[in-house]
């Protein structure tokens, strides 16, 4: 999803999460409308926004507890540790988010991604404050995603580049 | 990618929500300590203000505790859920495929672990500064024990209603006071009571009445107030 700033692109991805009701039409997801299925259709999908929704006070591994957990599934630390450590957060699993620079917060954010079975991934500007490693790592990511038949509805600044996928444009302005 | 298959039972999201809070209240101890403190002082100053007298200070006590209770409460609301909502994590709550009240009640019970369970255990203490007898303490401990877990349920409904507004604070006050004012006049007229020599028995079931509705109707109605605020 493409746009320039403030022609909706965070509104209409957070219709799509269900926190705002469409002034028409309906979002439907497999057939079915969202609202009608709730946490069926909570349980398909992970939304990252502008915020990095994690807790300062907690290190990455917490974290990614909490995550996982009210996603409904019971995270071992084995699991959580190798999932940080593909996000490049090596010896950084358990420092207190706060000491972790912009971009580090932003990589423990995307862990979340590795963790669970949502098909859908609903990502505002995934790639804000990342490095060059880091895209290089979402896009991998992405394509691994997508290629398992999972769905990723993104806006970004800088279009991904994932080989051998579908990939609608949608242009806001 | 780790597909994780064990799935957690409703009490373990529940202790999940519990321990993440109680563990965050942990590292911000200030913001817990400042609830603690307002009550500590607040019923402290009374003798200071209004003299020595003790059959004075003895009336006086149910209500002041009482009083300060309520304050303090109201005073902690504002971090129910704002920390949540600032970072973005509460966003993350709402859309977790579980049961919003059951997460919303985790909160509200880890909320009063921090901030009214210790104004339940420091309230005796306080009571000696005010003459009163072992009786009356028992009662208040009761009263309080009951009441303020109904003053954190009510005034999470409060809090959600107000997420991200300005002058929230005060607003969640004007709210939340009205429905917290029978508690208030229960729970202080079940230590007048007892003072007096007569049953508490209304009181304390009116309150527990009071307690096991809000427990009820308020995580169910806190969470339609949360996916309003956060349209």
């Amino acid at each position: 999803m493409e746009g320039v700033n403030g022609s909706g692109k965070t509104s209409l991805l957070r219709t799509l999460c269900g926190f705002m009701t469409p002034e028409a039409g309906v979002i439907r997801w497999c057939g079915e409308d969202i609202r009608e299925l709730r946490e069926e259709f909570h349980a398909e999908m992970v939304y990252l926004g502008h915020l990095n929704a994690i807790k300062d006070e907690l290190n990455a591994l917490e974290n990614l507890h909490i995550n996982a957990g009210l996603a409904g599934c019971a995270l071992d630390d084995k699991q959580a540790i190798s999932a940080l450590r593909r996000m490049g957060l090596r010896g950084r699993e358990t420092l207190p988010v706060k000491v972790l620079s912009q971009g580090q917060r932003r990589r423990v954010a995307l862990a979340r991604l590795l963790v669970g079975n949502a098909r859908l991934w609903i990502l505002d500007e995934p790639l804000t404050a990342l490095d060059v490693g880091a895209v290089g790592l979402m896009q991998e990511l992405i394509g691994e995603h997508l290629s398992n038949n999972g769905m990723v509805i993104y806006t970004t600044h800088q279009p991904l580049d994932v080989a051998g996928v579908t990939t609608r444009r949608l242009s806001l302005s | 990618m780790p597909v994780t298959k064990e799935k957690l039972s409703q009490f373990g999201l529940l202790a999940l929500v519990i321990r993440r809070d109680l563990v965050l209240a942990m590292r911000r101890r200030a913001d817990v300590l400042t609830t603690l403190v307002f009550f500590v002082m607040v019923v402290s100053l009374f003798p200071m203000g209004v003299g020595p007298e003790l059959d004075m200070l003895r009336k006086m006590a149910p209500g002041v505790v009482w009083v300060a209770a309520l304050l303090a409460s109201m005073l902690s609301l504002g971090r129910l859920f704002s920390a949540d909502y600032l970072d973005g994590t509460l966003e993350q709550i709402l859309l977790a495929p579980q049961s919003l009240s059951l997460l919303v009640l985790g909160k509200i019970i880890a909320h009063w672990m921090v901030s009214g369970l210790p104004l339940v255990l420091m309230a005796p203490v306080l009571g000696l500064q005010f003459d009163m007898s072992a009786q009356a303490l028992w009662v208040l401990i009761a009263a309080l024990l009951l009441g303020t877990p109904i003053l954190s349920m009510v005034g999470a409904v409060g809090a959600a209603l107000t997420l991200g507004l300005r002058g929230g604070g005060v607003l969640v006050s004007l709210l939340v006071l009205p429905l917290c004012i029978p508690v208030l006049i229960f729970g202080a007229g079940a230590v007048e009571a007892v003072s007096s020599g007569m049953s508490i028995a209304s009181h304390l079931s009116l309150m527990a009445a009071m307690l096991v509705l809000s427990f009820v109707f308020t995580p169910w109605v806190t969470a339609q107030a949360l996916r309003i605020s956060m349209e």
